[in-house]
């Protein structure tokens, strides 16, 4: 069994309010910013551990990120995965997710056969939820997203729970696919110190362009179809309204308005 | 000279941090309430390595150093300073059964406490005061092939969650009639006594420890008679003195964030306090003890990583960023005005969770002695 787990590198959301956008680049200024790794692709990697404990094989994460990732990489392989690839070269700057989808896809091409490739549903920074069907595609084989439980059977297609809306669909699958999960599918575990050693020892590649076979020109800010137009801090429109009465009446008051509005 | 973390240690931090962001506040208000310590995160602290970050692989815990030790211990104190209280001295009860004990004694208790089926105590202070260790008058008679203890310790940290205890003892006469024993809390004649009721860190357990004809296996002596002030001595300086310079870290890492989210947040003369001059000041001296106190504690961790001598960095660590902690706090509660006394924010904890660390482990006047002997002997040649 090999599982291949997409990982991004984020900007730690505890420092998120030092986050810039850079008009002229229109890109995040992520200067200083610590990175970690995307919270669903962490319930992705613990996933990917599950299934390896239960069928045993091997969990190579897989990353296309700037050089200065390799310590989110070293936590994935404290977590508990057997190695590492850092996809790292200029020419995959300012790519989008179609760009990032066709680099995984033929860097994943590169690794061998893999049973399974695992995705978080979304990432916090470009929170697009586009990679994980786009790579699908491009390896050609079913994708489910919001999976929020994989019962990987040995000799049986798999039973895939995916969340939709108003309840959940369980689809039978044979391997390979590509999943996307949500964060009820589990919780990760901690790192334990005796890993954070054990991961010294593992393997983290890094892998330039000239590493993977890239036959099409869909790589970087000129491969990428994805233009942005602008990117704005969008202004902040709240405001409070206070509901008179008894809490009871208030209670009521609020349930109201918040069907209302199309909450419940 | 290299001031920068390795991933190690930075992976190390965060991992800690993860932990006890988790863990620990659900467990904080009970603790406070009770004064007891929550013996239930006892397995997952194993599991994690935390209370074998410094005891050998062999014997079942992870040996990354005194440096990973200061990490592990600031970060989880930075939440809840009373576990590392805690842990610090169940790390100190590992530390002597570690570097004196002999492989029968490190292969029967080690593991244990490792895993976190207990926790460790050390015994040295008693009602008649703990910075004189040499006049210490619990006593251990040899009696056929046990060691028969009488007397009583007091204020000892972990007393009454603790199983595996390491008591200093007299078998002799004057400091070198001073020994160690692992003493286990079921032996016959042993017995806790009262639960103190602190003012701070008050989920580590305190009380006192009681032993009335205790029998105790001759083979539970550690190292050979007459270590035991020595065992002591080294036990406090190169294991607990560390550890309390890293729970005050955790403290003054508290207090900081406290200060300053308190000081972004809270508006008087149409503007956030944070931008008054005299907010700042205080600001200012707050982050410099927590600085100062790092750069100290990171020191101790590295010179007993790489087998120095560092008993006066050790006191000056401890007593630094001990007393640091407290007249921090106090700032931090000078800065929230009224709020700052009052139970809903936690400064007014940290304040007197401060004020425990600076007689434990050491007094700061003990910790000036160390002090100013070194800078006789290193200034007062010629």
């Amino acid at each position: 069994m090999r599982i291949i787990v997409c990982l991004k590198p984020v900007p730690d959301p505890k420092h998120w309010n030092k986050l810039k956008l850079d008009p002229q680049t229109r890109t995040l200024v992520r200067t200083g910013i610590p990175g970690t790794i995307n919270p669903l692709d962490r319930n992705a990697l613990e996933e990917a551990l599950r299934v390896r404990e239960a069928l045993g094989g091997e969990v190579i994460v897989l990353s296309m990120a700037p050089p200065d990732a390799q310590p989110v990489l070293k936590e994935a392989l404290a977590r508990g995965a057997d190695r590492a690839v850092l996809l790292s070269d200029r020419v995959f700057a300012g790519s989008d997710t179609l760009a990032t989808a066709y680099v995984l896809s033929e860097a994943i091409r590169t690794l061998g056969d893999f049973d399974l490739v695992l995705c978080g549903d979304e990432t916090i920074d470009g929170g697009t939820a586009q990679v994980s069907a786009q790579l699908a595609e491009f390896l050609g084989v079913p994708n489910l997203m919001h999976v929020s439980s994989v019962d990987a059977r040995p000799d049986a297609p798999w039973l895939v729970r995916s969340q939709i809306e108003h309840g959940c669909m369980v689809v039978e699958v044979k391997p390979p696919m590509v999943l996307s999960v949500v964060k009820a599918i589990n919780e990760p575990r901690y790192v334990t110190l005796m890993n954070i050693l054990q991961a010294e020892g593992k393997e983290l590649a890094i892998w330039s362009a000239q590493d993977v076979n890239l036959s099409e020109p869909w790589v970087g800010l000129a491969g990428s179809p994805t233009q942005m137009a602008d990117l704005l801090t969008p202004e902040r429109k709240g405001r409070a309204e206070m509901l008179p009465g008894s809490p009871a009446n208030q209670a009521r008051a609020l349930a109201d308005r918040l069907h209302r509005l199309g909450f419940c | 000279m290299d001031f920068k973390f390795s991933d190690r240690e930075e992976l190390l931090r965060k991992t800690a941090r993860d932990y006890a962001e988790k863990e620990l506040p659900p467990r904080m208000e009970a603790m406070e309430e009770t004064g007891e310590f929550p013996v239930e995160l006892l397995p997952s602290m194993g599991a994690m390595g935390i209370l074998g970050v410094i005891t050998a692989p062999q014997y079942g815990g992870i040996g990354m150093g005194q440096l990973a030790r200061i990490i592990v211990l600031e970060e989880l104190g930075r939440v809840c300073p009373a576990i590392p209280m805690a842990l610090q001295v169940h790390h100190m009860c590992t530390y002597a059964i570690g570097t004196w004990g002999n492989d029968e004694q490190k292969a029967k208790y080690l593991p244990r406490l490792a895993k976190g089926e207990t926790m460790g105590v050390v015994a040295v202070t008693e009602p008649s005061g703990g910075s004189d260790v040499a006049g210490l008058q619990t006593t251990a008679k040899l009696e056929g092939d046990n060691y028969i203890l009488n007397g009583r310790k007091c204020f000892i940290t972990n007393s009454h969650t603790g199983d595996i205890w390491v008591v200093i003892a007299r078998t002799g006469e004057g400091g070198k009639g001073l020994s160690a024993f692992i003493v286990e809390k079921d032996y016959p004649g042993a017995k806790t006594g009262r639960k103190e009721n602190k003012v701070g860190l008050r989920g580590a357990n305190t009380g006192e420890l009681a032993f009335t004809n205790c029998e105790v296996p001759k083979e539970n002596l550690l190292g050979q008679e007459g270590m035991g002030m020595s065992i002591a001595i080294r036990d406090i300086v190169e294991c607990g003195r560390p550890g309390m310079t890293a729970v005050a870290l955790g403290i003054l890492n508290a207090v900081c964030e406290q200060a300053v989210k308190f000081a972004n947040e809270r508006s008087l003369y149409g503007k956030s306090i944070s931008k008054l001059q005299a907010i700042q000041w205080y600001l200012a001296e707050i982050y410099s003890d927590l600085e100062i106190s790092r750069l100290l504690a990171y020191r101790v961790g590295w010179m007993l990583d790489e087998k120095i001598d560092c008993a006066a960095e050790s006191a000056l660590a401890k007593q630094y960023a001990c007393e640091a902690a407290a007249r921090s706090a106090r700032k931090a509660i000078e800065i929230h005005g009224s709020y700052g006394i009052m139970k809903e924010y936690p400064v007014q904890r940290l304040l007197r969770d401060a004020l425990v660390t600076i007689p434990a482990g050491g007094t700061a006047e003990i910790s000036k002695l160390v002090l100013a002997r070194q800078a006789l002997a290193v200034f007062g040649q010629g």
